[in-house]
């Protein structure tokens, strides 16, 4: 053993350090496994169909969460369909049309910026620039969660793109392919991971997302229908479990839907994961 | 098994082709003198360069947007209560006959709260990215990379809530104060929030540390541990700074799980247990009543969190640009 | 027999680094050009310059007189799409797209307006089998193009660049990638494709040069220091550094 040959104060520091390493990591994993279990435990037994399928009522004074699933599906739902094509080609720009450097690192350090500006931020922003025009409603923070999520898209698919072959490029060019074809029919199909993990990302950002929806798009929770539904205000999962918890003191219902959204996170973690891995294999073969 | 419609000659010898070839040659420049010609086809390039352009421009355009947004809604509050009151100004009572807006505790309340949540945070998740990075095997190390991708989606709500009906009784019970929604709870729940940030980055840092540099130390007598805090270590700090600094700015933007747990009081941050207000906190808690002056001095305390987060972002730039040296 | 391109005291320069020094040289029609020399002479941004390919790099600057067909390539009314068409082209490594052998011999004729599919048909099959593959694959061109063998893959390429009909066909190094069999393979393709196609190749193999070529040209620092016969240059050089190097005594 080598240990034998090392001074005392060599080994307390190795024996010391070890054991901060192991603390630390056994902190982290348990704060993660605790969080997990608890709010689990304490969620599911509040689950009902009826939770599920109804909404609140103050005749009866009972909580139905079924506005606020329908409005995040709306909302993650109307986001992706503005950001994913604003996202990717923004990436498709950034790396095959742009030939000026300046412009080209202008555009990354603007979208850096933007991933790193705080929800509440944009909640406001949002409020300002939408809600004030169009009214508290579902489009309003679908439109702020666009602009939140645009730096993710573009920086997954820009990801992507890169690792589509030079020479795929260089071939369709050397057939005297113009430029939109060679992006069309060669390049588009190579980055076809980085837009899917990019948009399972941004559904796990937007579930999650409450401050920049509070003004944007508001607390109410009727049912309503997509897309007209999308003029009126309506509170996401995230939203109604803080109105819930903090103003109401309704915790079993916060807790429902913090179980549900615990387990939607696990289920997009592991989605992302899987299509990462997918594409993997395949770029390998 | 012959697919007919390939063939539409049958297979001859290479004579037969030969003469074929000509005539074939003929019949294919002509199908591309007849192909739709390109005059158009070059207007349509150009266009579809405009549209990429504008898209790209997109994310420009949003910060610019945002910027001035901010400046211009921000700016009025400012100049009618006197940028020193404003920053500087120990009390805020926006709803009192004679309003206040001095808005230092919630200046002093974000930075007391961030500083704290690294004190805690980054220790911790330092030392959990050393042992991911150098010592964890590589199943523990890909299970545990899960679950900091876990830590790092669950909604900020969910935090709060948790951190209300867990952390806040805690605190009260422990330190035997009258409510435990206080700045250490906001604390703890930041520092939380921010470990996935930290862990992450200064594990692909380490990842990224040349292996030559490790050999050369071990071979050299340091122990394997010595080796990773004494060489590893240092090589990667650009990229564990940014690590740190990424963490600074998910802690001091966080407004929703620190309004579940702070208690929301606009008090100065004398004691950890005092309920407190951060500067995002104090944007969220009035904006859905106010109007008038209280609500442009919120949007002046939204542009006062703004320019934090620049600086924050021109730190982080910094740190990234060197590591990438 | 006349020449197909002809070019007049050309520079280039990447940014400030003069890579090609007043190259001066016409190629003459269906016959094989070799470019030799050694890596790093020029030889391939030379060959890059005749199809504009060049112009895909950032701050390339080209100076001179190039004319395809005594048409200025360079000039404001050249469609460069179209002269791509025309001068096709064959890399270094193979490069097949990552779809069917059928849509990779497809590719050019449609991206040049082929829409027909009996058409389609036509011009694949006969640039497949002008390419020597057709025999191959005829049984699987619905199948992907990457599950090819690499010799294979090359010659598809060689089908896909003749499938738009160009007259002239760059090589750029085609055999470099691929082991002896498939080389051989090649270049009797090379060969047998001069009746019908003006071809350049760059090859870093002399004896490739003088198996297949019936003029060579001789690069070394960005200059092209002696063009001429294939047999006259590597039976009587007339420039010493053309003779040093086919003798091996540098590159």
């Amino acid at each position: 053993m080598q240990n034998q040959f090392l001074s005392e104060k060599r080994k307390g520091y190795e024996v010391l350090m070890k054991a901060l390493m192991l603390l630390s990591v056994g902190l982290t994993a348990g704060l993660v496994l605790f969080l997990l279990v608890y709010v689990l435990m304490k969620g599911i037994p509040n689950i009902t169909w009826e939770l599920l399928s109804t909404k609140p009522s103050y005749l009866t004074e009972k909580i139905g969460i079924l506005p606020d699933i329908l409005n995040t599906v709306y909302i993650v739902l109307a986001a992706l369909l503005i950001v994913l094509p604003l996202g990717v080609g923004a990436a498709i720009y950034l790396t095959e049309y742009a030939s000026n450097r300046k412009v080209v690192s202008i555009i990354e350090y603007a979208a850096e910026t933007l991933s790193g500006i705080p929800s509440i931020i944009y909640g406001l922003v949002g409020m300002l620039l939408f809600s004030n025009s169009m009214g508290t409603c579902l489009l309003a923070g679908a439109l702020t969660l666009v602009i939140m999520n645009l730096p993710t898209i573009m920086r997954t698919t820009q990801e992507s793109l890169k690792t589509v072959p030079q020479s795929y490029r260089e071939g369709a060019f050397g057939l005297g392919a113009g430029k939109w074809r060679v992006v069309r029919t060669v390049v588009l199909p190579g980055c076809v991971d980085g837009v899917i993990t990019g948009a399972i990302l941004s559904v796990g950002r937007i579930l999650g997302e409450s401050a920049a929806l509070l003004f944007t798009a508001g607390f109410a929770h009727t049912v309503l229908t997509f897309p007209l539904g999308m003029k009126s205000p309506g509170a996401t999962l995230t939203v109604a479990l803080y109105f819930y918890a903090k103003e109401q003191g309704e915790f079993g219902v916060a807790f429902a839907i913090a179980a549900i959204l615990m387990v939607l996170t696990v289920l997009i973690n592991f989605a992302a994961a899987l299509v990462q891995r997918y594409f993997a294999k395949r770029r390998s073969l | 098994m012959k697919k007919q419609e390939y063939h539409p000659f049958e297979d001859n010898a290479g004579e037969f082709q030969d003469k074929l070839f000509e005539t074939r040659i003929e019949a294919v420049n002509l199908a591309y003198k007849k192909a739709p010609k390109s005059e158009w086809a070059k207007y349509a390039e150009r266009m579809i360069h405009i549209i990429f352009l504008l898209l790209g421009l997109i994310t420009v355009g949003c910060v610019l947007l945002i910027t001035v947004y901010l400046v211009i809604s921000g700016i009025p509050a400012i100049r009618e209560i006197g940028p020193v009151d404003f920053l500087f100004g120990r009390e805020w009572a926006s709803t009192a006959a004679e309003p206040r807006y001095g808005i230092l505790p919630f200046i002093l309340t974000s930075i007391y709260g961030t500083a704290g949540a690294i004190v805690i945070g980054v220790p911790v998740g330092f030392m959990t990215a050393v042992y991911l990075s150098k010592l964890a095997s590589p199943k523990v190390k890909s299970v545990m990379q899960s679950a900091v991708s876990l830590l790092a989606g669950i909604p900020s709500v969910v935090y709060g809530l948790v951190g209300m009906l867990v952390l806040v009784p805690g605190i009260r019970k422990v330190f035997n104060v009258p409510d435990g929604a206080s700045l250490l709870a906001a604390i703890i729940v930041l520092a939380i929030m921010i470990l996935p940030s930290i862990i992450k980055m200064s594990v692909t840092a380490l990842d990224a540390v040349p292996k030559e540099y490790e050999d050369a130390s071990l071979a050299l007598g340091a122990t394997p541990i010595e080796t990773y805090f004494k060489v590893s270590v240092p090589a990667a700090k650009s990229g564990i700074a940014a690590a740190v600094v990424l963490g600074v700015g998910r802690a001091i933007g966080e407004a929703m799980a620190v309004m579940m747990v702070a208690g929301n009081v606009p008090n100065m941050p004398d004691s950890l247990f005092q309920s407190v207000r951060f500067l995002t906190t104090a944007v969220s808690s009035e904006m859905a009543y106010s109007s008038g002056l209280q609500q442009q001095a919120l949007f002046s305390i939204a542009l006062v969190l703004f320019l934090f987060i620049m600086l924050i972002n021109a730190m982080l730039n910094f740190f990234l640009k060197q590591e990438k040296e | 027999m006349s020449n197909i391109i002809t070019v007049k005291d050309m520079c280039l320069w990447y940014g400030d680094h003069k890579a090609l020094n007043n190259v001066n040289i016409d190629i003459p029609e269906k016959s094989i050009t070799a470019f030799i020399g050694p890596s790093g002479c020029g030889k391939s941004t030379f060959l890059k310059t005749l199809n504009r390919m060049n112009d895909l790099i950032p701050g390339v600057k080209i100076t001179g007189d190039i004319r395809y067909e005594a048409k200025d390539i360079f000039g404001r009314d050249v469609d460069v799409n179209n002269l791509r068409k025309e001068i096709g082209m064959v890399f270094q490594k193979p490069n097949p797209f990552p779809m069917s052998i059928y849509d990779n011999v497809a590719y050019g004729p449609r991206t040049h307006g082929i829409t027909n599919k009996v058409q389609l048909d036509e011009i694949v099959e006969q640039a497949l089998r002008d390419a020597a593959i057709w025999d191959e694959v005829k049984d699987r061109l619905k199948k992907n193009a990457l599950g090819m063998s690499g010799g294979q893959q090359q010659r598809l390429c060689i089908a896909r660049a003749l499938a738009v009909q160009p007259k002239i066909l760059l090589m750029d190094e085609p055999t470099s990638a691929l082991d002896p069999i498939s080389t051989s393979r090649i270049e009797e393709l090379v060969m047998e494709l001069k009746e019908k196609y003006t071809i350049v190749i760059v090859t870093h193999n002399m004896q490739q040069a003088v198996r297949v070529s019936d003029y060579t040209a001789f690069f070394l620092l960005g200059e092209l220091v002696e063009f001429g016969k294939t047999d006259d240059i590597f039976s009587q050089p007339k420039d010493k550094r053309t003779e040093d190097y086919i003798t091996g005594r540098f590159g």
